[in-house]
């Protein structure tokens, strides 16, 4: 608080420069403020795209270039190709894909569903208290994912998990180690994220809607399916986008979980990486990559029109 | 007539909910009955009763205190150097160069479209070069860039995966302040650039400084794909290879981190609330909406 009182200050004694961002400033100021500014603004701004440059810039350029080349293993020279492409979308390749796709779609609907029904049971239970304890707990739970998490869920349902003993469900045919217990686990971190996202949606609809709706005569379940939905539809399906890109791109859980029994692509990756297949897989395993990048790329251009959308009511 | 008819609609609407109830009992369920298992499970030796050795065990484990060293290490330097990349360039562009700001919000979001494992698949080709450089001086950078004991490349890879949460928690932060009117203020008084950014600037955007490098240190901490990929053993690469031979430990090491994780969250909370609640709420606003439509 104490820096603010020197800007009060400014604010009377210079309120020309400081409101009117058109006019021109008084000469003196002007140095000041502008002309030395010149020489700092760029040195600044500089490291940044120098870093992204190198840090991001180049691995992503280097994915897509090598992803479209094959290196010929006799003479090690480099040609263009969509050999690795074709071979990353067929066989063993295009079965992880379509799982990875497959349980993201599945535990991104879920997420939504299950996040948004109780970000509502917390608002409904009006309980201040209440609500700031399981804001905090969601932000603790959607950081608890990959390895940690996946040992949670080991001791806790796993073959020897406590549970699992306690509630004899081997006799029950269950297992961790499959697409469901997948799904399982990753709600564990999706659904408080989602209930941390949907939140300020949920409160923006506001209790005066209901009351006008209430007064029109319209029942509970009309009110959300011809009110409330519609407004939120567009925060849910933002929402569902993001839980889509979390699970898409989560890798430690499946793999420390499930090893390679459940076909995912951030598995095949991993172990394409990981050097333990042929010489030449690098190349593979880049195509994979682009492969995901470009259906990131699609979900999340799915949610730009409705970014406008949502922001017209609820913003 | 009317009256009567609205009446128990009203009562409806006023009813105790308890279905709002059930649904919480029912996550909470979910969410807690988890943690206690693997409690249990790390101190329930079958035959022996309960026990704490696995705790013991983690305690005199070398190879645990080395792994965490390593991971909070990691996590500081990123933390460093996402700030010192981050805050200067997002001060800059929201005072003298607003033409850059949608160009610096999309290169800081994009790492949300690369799934980490794209990315290091990129980075470890790039780390591949290496054999073609060993004549030329970029070979020393390379072999600093894989140091065994401090991995320099991970810092690198791990602050591009924080720039989205240090670009959100900022970009709310900068939304709350009045930097213009501050800096100008702080300028006119005869300060200098450097004393301004550090006396007047970074104190108003302390609580966005302070949730983004909370975020992004919670991240480094728990982070698994890259470091395993790449062939290093921070904490959580640790955890998975003593889980080959010692699922107790390994369960242990995995309630350290939720702990872990607890602890840097309530510092957040604790360290960016109180003083500027006011402010802080609109930022959260913010924040949380931006991340809905990210």
């Amino acid at each position: 608080m104490a820096v603010t009182t020197p800007a009060s200050a400014a604010d009377s004694a210079a309120p020309a420069t400081g409101q009117q961002p058109g006019a021109t400033p008084p000469a003196s100021a002007r140095r000041r403020a502008g002309g030395g500014a010149r020489h700092w603004r760029w040195p600044a701004v500089v490291p940044f795209f120098a870093f992204m440059a190198v840090c991001f810039g180049l691995p992503a350029c280097t994915l897509a270039y090598n992803a479209f080349t094959v290196v010929d293993p006799a003479t090690g020279a480099d040609h263009y190709s969509l050999e690795n492409v074709r071979h990353s979308l067929s066989g063993a390749y295009a079965t992880g894909l379509a799982g990875s796709v497959k349980l993201s779609l599945l535990s991104a609907v879920l997420a939504t569903v299950l996040g948004t029904v109780i970000g509502q049971a917390l608002l409904s239970s009006r309980n201040g208290a209440l609500r700031k304890a399981a804001v905090s707990a969601s932000g603790v739970f959607a950081n608890f994912s990959g390895a940690p998490l996946a040992f949670a869920f080991i001791a806790t349902l796993g073959t020897t998990g406590t549970v699992t003993r306690l509630l004899h469900l081997k006799s029950t045919g269950f297992s961790l180690y499959t697409f469901t217990g997948l799904v399982l686990a990753y709600l564990y971190f999706m659904v408080p994220l989602m209930v941390v996202t949907v939140l300020p949606a949920l409160d923006g609809v506001r209790t005066q809607w209901r009351e006008a709706a209430a007064s029109c005569g319209a029942t509970k379940a009309q009110f959300w399916r011809h009110v409330g939905l519609p407004v939120l539809m567009p925060s849910l399906l933002g929402g569902a986008v993001l839980m889509f890109g979390t699970a898409f791109a989560s890798h430690a859980t499946a793999a420390v979980m499930t090893g390679s029994s459940v076909p995912l692509i951030t598995i095949q990756i991993a172990n394409a990486l990981s050097g333990n297949v042929l010489v030449g897989q690098e190349n593979l395993a880049l195509a994979m990559s682009l492969n995901m990048v470009v259906i990131a790329l699609l979900v999340m251009a799915v949610q730009i029109p409705l970014q406008r959308r949502s922001n017209r009511w609820l913003g | 007539m009317a009256g009567l008819t609205a009446t128990p609609r009203v009562r409806r609407v006023r009813k105790r909910p308890y279905g709002s109830f059930l649904v919480l009992l029912l996550a909470a369920l979910y969410f807690l009955v988890p943690v206690a298992a693997s409690l249990w499970f790390t101190v329930d030796d079958p035959g022996k009763g309960v026990t704490f050795g696995a705790y013991a065990r983690g305690l005199r484990d070398e190879g645990m205190a080395t792994s965490l060293g390593l991971s909070i290490r990691l996590g500081l330097a990123t933390v460093a150097l996402g700030l010192l990349l981050m805050v200067p360039t997002m001060v800059v562009v929201a005072l003298r160069l607003p033409r850059l700001r949608r160009v610096v919000e999309v290169l800081c979001m994009v790492p949300l479209i690369m799934p980490p494992v794209a990315l290091v698949a990129g980075v470890s080709t790039v780390l591949s070069w290496e054999q073609d450089l060993a004549d030329t001086p970029l070979w020393a950078t390379f072999q600093a860039l894989h140091n065994k004991s401090f991995p320099l490349v991970l810092v690198l890879v791990y602050t591009v995966m924080s720039l989205p949460f240090l670009y959100r928690s900022l970009d709310g932060g900068l939304r709350g302040t009045d930097l213009k009117t501050l800096v100008e203020a702080s300028r006119s008084l005869g300060a200098s650039r450097l004393g301004t950014l550090c006396r007047v600037v970074v104190p108003n955007l302390r609580p966005a400084i302070v949730s983004g490098a909370v975020l992004s240190l919670a991240m480094v901490l728990g982070e698994y794909t890259v470091a395993s990929v790449l062939g290093f053993e921070p904490f959580s690469v640790w955890m998975v290879h003593v889980g080959d031979y010692e699922a107790q430990l390994s369960v242990a090491a995995a309630m350290l981190s939720l702990l872990i994780t607890w602890g840097l969250l309530l510092l957040l909370t604790n360290l960016a609330g109180g003083r500027t609640r006011n402010r802080n709420r609109n930022r959260n606003r913010t924040g949380d909406r931006r991340k809905t439509t990210v």
